[in-house]
Parts: structure tokens; sequence; C-alpha cells
């Protein structure tokens, strides 16, 4: 058997934030976390609900990459069109996201980095559904290059996620939804069981340590009961690579590192 | 004989591109259906910048419509939650207007966006809802918030409806009357922007006379009612480069280019003609024909 890589470490990881979820619809943005959602809903939690990543619910999770467009089966139908009345709204979704900027507060942004408002430094997608999907739903974070720069050490330059900053809380708003899960990261698994939700690491993966991730981090974080992240065994990577056929998830970290550091 | 043997009165709203451009006033706020680089009413689009008409407010969950109208400096406002290519995320003439602090705006969550268009279908002034309450949205985009009247007293942000002077929309399928056809897997928001709009226009890749005397047995396609479209036009190809299913793709190659030419020449004058064409048949011979467009691929996701 060839060796496990980091990055199918790290789709085992994200899958385990999908476990005991309940029948919600599990979203993965980009390989690993969708990857992740797919490997959870096939291995211990088949009641998640998923989408093709076009209109249609289904119930075999579609491989990544290149595909005949007939090759995925609807088994059911959530458009765009219906989707903040029955899963976003509703809070039957959790979704795995990768932002540009997440800081102490699990505050995220995916809008823009520096300057204004009106006229920012760099223009980035725009809010998206970030401030809707945070207050109604679980979210959960990928990052393939931990660091500083994601990991910001004052607050993110423009709010598109609701965190746990009790000054952002405008009062006698109904905040019972925030649920900010877990964060794989390519050196460990973090949550936000700290005190008032502070981010802490719970997990290292194979030959890293604590003091190299708060290195790469730009503010305090707290230690969990912190055990070695597990690695995927023969089952789970010979699904992961059923559905990636094309290895997309080899691109993901940089240099495509092997779990176990040499 | 037979009432629908008799030759009765009906309507026809077929219009060119042309008139509905025509139609429209500087300083408008206009909505443009579709969701990124899915099903926009470009051929519409290439219309309204192949005219004079400018200072716009645009309404949009944003592709190439958005970026094509910031650069060729047509919108004083945009009203959005993302502009974005897809596979190209960041809409490159988008985010340089946006760094040159050339256009207003009032960013808003995809969610809170189709509340807006609902409370403005619906005549009210604004909808509640609990989405912006922790971020930055509603300080920076100036939305207030409501209080519950109710034993709850819940603080809620007061989303406020999206009046449109004008929705554009592009169709599968119209009759003259302007019975709608939408065949894809997603009908996106479209309904709510044609409810939202004070006028409607759908251009459309098919057109008959009579709908019932076509496709009787489809009419579960009507996605909303004929009284929310003023105007119908054929424009068979009108989404390139966005995607129509299912009849064809997006043209990721025309996006890259046209993306490209952000950074070089960087300039939209200096491109304008390649990516609009001086009419919409000069378009869309430059692009390969009707065969070309039919030939793209369904994107896969």
């Amino acid at each position: 058997m060839t060796d496990v890589t980091l990055a199918e470490l790290c789709i085992f990881a994200c899958s385990e934030a999908f476990r005991n979820n309940g029948e919600i619809i599990a979203t993965g943005v980009g390989p690993v976390p969708r990857l992740g959602a797919s490997l959870a809903k096939l291995t211990h939690s088949p009641e998640l609900m998923m989408t093709d990543g076009e209109a249609y619910l289904v119930e075999q999770p579609v491989p990544i990459g290149p595909r005949a467009y007939e090759d995925r089966k609807a088994a059911g139908h959530l458009p765009f069109s219906r989707f903040f009345d029955s899963a976003v709204w509703t809070g039957r979704r959790h979704a795995m996201v990768t932002p540009t900027q997440l800081d102490r507060f699990g505050q995220i942004n995916l809008s823009y980095l520096g300057g204004t408002y009106d006229k920012p430094k760099t223009q980035m997608l725009g809010v998206r559904g970030f401030p809707g999907n945070t207050i109604y739903h679980p979210n959960s974070f990928f990052f393939p290059l931990h660091s500083a720069r994601t990991f910001v050490s004052s607050e993110v330059d423009m709010v598109s996620g609701v965190g746990y900053n009790p000054a952002k809380r405008v009062p006698g708003g109904n905040y019972s939804g925030v649920d900010l899960r877990a964060i794989v990261t390519n050196l460990c698994v973090m949550d936000f069981g700290g005190k008032d939700n502070a981010i802490r690491v719970v997990s290292l993966h194979p030959g890293v340590t604590f003091d190299e991730v708060q290195e790469a981090t730009g503010f305090p974080l707290e230690k969990g009961n912190i055990v070695e992240t597990p690695l995927p065994g023969a089952e789970a990577l010979a699904i992961i690579a059923s559905l990636d056929p094309h290895n997309i998830r080899a691109s993901v970290i940089k240099d495509n590192p092997p779990a176990r550091r040499a | 004989m037979k009432v629908s043997e008799m030759k009765t009165v009906t309507l026809d709203k077929r219009m060119s591109a042309r008139d509905i451009v025509s139609s429209m006033r500087d300083g408008m706020t206009v909505g443009i259906g579709g969701w990124g680089p899915r099903r926009k009413p470009m051929a519409l689009v290439r219309e309204i910048l192949r005219s004079d008409l400018k200072d716009l407010t645009v309404v949009a969950y944003g592709g190439a419509d958005v970026g094509m109208l910031c650069a060729a400096g047509k919108v004083k406002k945009l009203v959005f939650a993302f502009v974005s290519l897809d596979a190209i995320p960041l809409e490159p003439w988008f985010r340089k207007a946006r760094e040159t602090g050339q256009i207003e705006v009032l960013e808003l969550d995809e969610g809170m966006f189709q509340w807006g268009l609902k409370a403005a279908a619906f005549g009210l002034p604004f909808l509640p809802t609990r989405v912006g309450l922790g971020t930055d949205l509603a300080e920076l985009g100036g939305l207030k918030t409501v209080q519950s009247p109710y034993e709850d007293a819940e603080t809620l942000v007061a989303m406020p409806a999206l009046k449109l002077d004008v929705a554009l929309i592009h169709a599968n399928r119209s009759d003259w009357r302007g019975n709608v056809h939408l065949f894809g897997p997603d009908s996106y928001y479209d309904e709510w922007f044609a409810k939202a709009a004070a006028k409607t226009y759908v251009s459309c890749e098919e057109l008959v006379d009579r709908m019932e005397d076509h496709y009787p047995d489809q009419a579960h396609y009507n996605v909303f009612e004929r009284c929310f479209v003023s105007g119908v036009v054929h424009m068979p190809c009108g989404a390139h480069p966005s995607s129509m299913p299912p009849a064809y793709g997006w043209d990721m190659k025309a996006f890259k280019a046209y993306g490209d030419a952000a950074r070089e020449p960087g300039d939209w004058s200096a491109v304008a003609d390649r990516f609009v064409g001086a009419t919409e048949e000069a378009y869309l011979e430059s692009i390969g024909g009707k065969e070309a467009v039919a030939a793209l691929p369904l994107p896969i996701f």
C-alpha cells in the first residue's frame, strides 16, 4: 500500500465533522471538504443529504473532477431557488468552507482585504451566503495552508460570517443558531471548545507540535485533550480514491506531502 | 365553429431588443436574472452595452453581466452578494471597478438578497430576518433593525425591498403573450426578479405564437405568470457566454479571454467590440454561430 497523504488524512478528519449531524445537507466546498462529506455519507453517516453541486440531491456522492454530465443519479431536487427555504434558514445544513481570513472569534471574511467598503484594496468574492449560513446552521472550515495570514492576529477585515465576538452581538438578536464546529488544516484539527468558545487544538497531525501550530497562528490557541489525528484505514482510502478518480486531492496541499512526515 | 378555431384578439408582447433598451432611462434600477455564470440575459446586457444608457443601479447575483456593465461605466451602484464566473472565482472587471472605487455598492447575503426581492414583490417596505446580525453587513450597508412586537421581542434586520424598475431574464421558451417556460434544473430567483420589477423583459431561446398550441403538456415549466412579463424577444444563444441548461453550457474559453482582457490591455473600450459586437448577429457570428454555442457541453460540478 502506498503512503497515506496529508490530504487524505485531512479528508478523513473532515469526514468526522459530519458524524452524528442527522438528516441535514452536508456541503463541502472545495475538494477536501467535499470528499470529507462524501466519505462521511458512505461510511458512518448514510443519513446525510448532499447535492451534485448543481441542483439535485444525490444518495450516491458524485465523484469530483471531469465526468459525464448524466453520471449523477438524482434522488431529489434542491435548486438554489429553494436553498434558503429548505436548507439554510431551517438550520438543516452543515457547510465546510475555506474563507480568506478567520479570527480568534471565529469571524470569517470572504469579501475584501484592506481599503474600505467603497474602495477595497483587494476585492474578493463578496460575502456570498456566509452571513446567513453562520447565523442559521453549523459551519466548519478547512485550510490547506495554516498561516497567520489566514488566522489573523486582529479581527478580520470584513466580518462576513458571525462568530463569537460579544462586541458584534446586537442586543436582542437570536444567536442560538451560531454553531462553529471544526477547523481542519494541514497541521491540526481545532474546535471552538475553549473558554468562551475560544479556538483550541484538539488533534495534531503526525509529527506536528503545538508550538508549530501556535507559531503559524495570529492569535493565542488553547490546548484541548490533544491526540494524534487518526489516519484513514484501507476502506476509507479506497472510498476516497473512488470519489476522486483524477487524484485532484494531490493538488490541494503544497507538494502533496505524506501524512507522516519523513 | 369552435372558439379555438375562431380568429380572436390576442396579446402580443413581442419587442426588439433595441425597443426594450430604448424604453429604459438613465438612473434606473435594473435587476438581472440568472446566477453567476448561469442563464444570464447576456444578449439584452449586450444591447445595453451598445446603448447610451448610464448611471444604472444593477441588482444581480453577478457574473459577466455585472463585470461588463461595470467595465463599460454603466453602473452607478451595484447591489450584490457575489460576482463570480465559478471556475474564474473572482470576476476580473468587477474587481477592477471595485478596487478603483468606481461604483457604489450595497453588499448583501445571498439569502437576504432574495428576501429583498420578495419584499418588493409583495409591496412591503421590508421583510425581517436574522441574517446580517453579527456581521459588518448591516452597518456598512446602512440596514436598520426592527423589534418583534410579540413576546419574544427579538431584534431582526429589516431587509429593505429591492424594488426594480426593470428586470431582464433569459428563458428557454416563451409565447407572444409572455407565457414563459424555464426548464433548466434551477430557476434561481428569476421569478422574484420578475415580481419585484415594474417591467420585466424576457429574451428567449424559442418563441412561439400560442404556447397551448405547441406545448400544452409542459405548463409546469411556467415558473412565473405572464402578468409579470411586459415584453418578449426571441434571442437564440442569448445567454452566451453564460450557461443555458439543457441547451448549452457556459463558454469557459470565452470567459477566460474576457477575464484576461481585464489585465491586458485592461481597457474596456479597446476590447468591447470583441465581447459585445456591433450587433447581436455580428456577435453570434464572431463566436462561431449557433452551432458552436449548441456544442458547448453542460458544466460539471
